[in-house]
């Protein structure tokens, strides 16, 4: 599984990105993390608020930190 | 829906309930705990300068503070119902002057934050929304700030947070439209229009009427949250200038008399970066002290509207003609605003 977090380097995207690592590592989900900050890329998948997150080439979420237990049914694919 | 949440959401909705009477009586018996604080708790003698201040301080943390509270909360639920998706969608067809206008007012009530400001430009500007309404969307969207609304009324009354709203979209047309007029779609940098613009696939999903609750309850703590200590320096600073300071000492400095105070105000305020919450405490017992109203307005649209890290982000999307440009449009149009009411009040 492959996550992105796209964001240039606001406190809300640092947040988002901890976040997403705290929720893979605790529980144990195998997935890769990645921040992207470019922003030809951020806005190839069409957001217009930072942070998007993105699992699997879909995009989740942007322009809000959403709750943990959010973050880890959309990483088990619910 | 299970019973469980069901529950939860019940609650979402009855907490803030309970707590809008508590609000009203809390707001409206402020004057009298300030003065029974003053008077028995504290003791302190009428009339000095240190009476004068305390009871100012006392009296206006907590009525800001709450002010912002209901503010916040109103407005976190109201941009529920707005993205900029669909904002976007809104100004797309839109020509200059009718698009100026509609974008300045959307600029007020959708969620933005200027680290989005790029991926917003690219968004709108890709998307076939004219640069000058684009413009206008970006200069009323940090301008005309609910902090600062709740801080002005708060302070100063609600005509005086009545005329920054009205000015400040005034100023967020004009500019807008004038940039629109002056065609420098050649100044945007060259990559914006290589990029491709992905259409989101994500689908928007319905939100239910607890969820725009959280929403509100959300924007309360992060914004309250961050704001609260600016606003109690900012008091204090203001309490301190309302007790010692003496009458009349600022009106050789920003009075009316000084007609050079406003473009002065607004070439200090372009490089400065508070969030309103500081300022305009700060301004507010300038004010008493003689400033005119016109040049303090002016002085804080510019350290509120125009921004150093702003300038500094769209510097990746625009070439430096373009930025002075839109610096210079906007400044005329605080300065023309700073001398209007100086004249008029």
């Amino acid at each position: 599984m492959k996550v992105k977090i796209l964001g240039t380097g606001c406190k809300k995207c640092q947040t988002l990105e901890a976040k997403v690592r705290e929720v893979v590592q605790q529980n144990n989900i195998d997935a890769k993390v990645e921040k992207v900050t470019d922003l030809s890329t951020i806005v190839s998948y069409g957001i217009m608020m930072t942070p998007g997150l993105v699992i699997d080439e879909k995009v989740k979420s942007y322009g809000t930190i959403p709750k943990d237990d959010q973050i880890l049914s959309w990483l088990k694919g619910e | 829906m299970n019973n469980e949440t069901l529950k939860l959401n019940k609650n979402k909705i009855l907490v803030p309930a309970i707590l809008l009477p508590i609000w009203f009586l809390l707001y409206f018996n402020l004057e009298r705990f300030a003065i029974l604080v003053v008077d028995s708790v504290l003791k302190l003698q009428q009339d000095n300068h240190l009476t004068s201040a305390i009871s100012f301080f006392i009296f206006e943390v907590p009525k800001v503070l709450l002010l912002l509270i209901l503010i916040v909360f109103v407005v976190g639920i109201i941009r529920t119902y707005f993205s900029p998706e669909r904002t976007r969608k809104i100004l797309g067809g839109k020509k200059l002057f009718a698009g100026n206008v509609s974008a300045s007012l959307l600029g007020i009530v959708t969620p933005f934050c200027s680290c989005s400001a790029i991926p917003l430009f690219l968004g709108f500007v890709e998307s076939g929304v004219p640069l000058g309404v684009t413009f206008s969307f970006l200069i009323a969207a940090p301008m005309i700030n609910e902090v600062a609304l709740v801080l002005l009324f708060g302070l100063f009354g609600w005509k005086t947070a009545l005329m920054y709203v009205s000015t400040g979209l005034i100023i967020a047309m004009f500019s807008g439209f004038v940039i629109g007029r002056l065609r420098l779609e050649k100044y945007i940098e060259d990559w914006v229009y290589k990029t491709k613009v992905g259409n989101s696939e994500i689908e928007i999903t319905k939100i239910s009427f607890p969820q725009r609750i959280t929403a509100g309850v959300d924007a309360v703590k992060d914004i309250v949250g961050k704001v609260w200590i600016y606003v109690v320096i900012g008091i204090a600073v203001g309490a301190g200038i309302h007790g010692y300071v003496p009458e009349n000492f600022m009106a050789s400095l920003m009075g009316k008399s000084a007609w050079w105070s406003v473009p002065a105000a607004v070439v200090i305020g372009i490089p400065m970066y508070s969030n309103a919450a500081g300022i305009i405490p700060v301004v507010q017992a300038l004010l008493e002290k003689g400033a005119s109203l016109g040049t303090v307005l002016a002085f804080m649209m510019s350290v509120i509207g125009l921004s150093l890290p702003e300038t500094i982000i769209l510097k990746k999307v625009l070439k430096i003609q373009l930025i002075v440009v839109f610096i210079s449009v906007v400044a005329v149009g605080i300065i023309i605003v700073g001398y209007l009411f100086n004249l008029i009040y």
